[in-house]
């Protein structure tokens, strides 16, 4: 994950300590996915950036997850995220997210 | 779940573009506080 993308993050999730962002994710597979949600929540993995040993503990969900879909307007949804959701391989980034969330949100 | 919720929203050029994500999370009732298109390559 982009080292500016990284100190940008920690500065939103430093500013709403009171109230922890949550985190929507559009990548295009499962790899990727948890890359991003284990950086933002449990630190860095590449030990390369400003999130290295920090545990923002920002919940991740990628948006095609039924826990995110099921709350957006089904119409928008389906213009504009479906026919991405049908090349992707939705149960391998499902999987990734969940045991991401599982050890490291709090 | 999202109703309410500050939301950061960050999409991938291969994937779904964060824009993309921002407008579905505001149809959710969330507040957006960041979106942006990443390419994680």
């Amino acid at each position: 994950m982009d080292l500016e993308l990284q100190k940008r993050i920690k500065e939103l999730a430093d500013k709403n300590k009171q109230e922890k962002p949550i985190m929507i994710i559009g990548s295009a597979d499962a790899e990727g996915a948890g890359i991003v949600a284990e950086t933002v929540s449990i630190g860095d993995p590449s030990y390369a950036g400003p999130l290295t040993g920090v545990q923002l503990g920002l919940l991740v969900y990628h948006i095609i997850e039924p826990e995110v879909k099921k709350e957006i307007n089904p119409q928008l949804y389906k213009e504009k995220v479906e026919i991405m959701e049908m090349v992707l391989d939705v149960e391998s980034i499902i999987k990734e997210m969940r045991e991401i969330r599982e050890k490291g949100s709090g | 779940m999202l109703l309410g919720k500050k939301v950061i929203a960050l999409g991938e050029r291969d994937g779904i573009p964060g824009e993309v994500i921002a407008e579905c999370a505001k149809s959710a009732g969330a507040e957006i506080i960041f979106a942006s298109t990443e390419c994680f390559v």
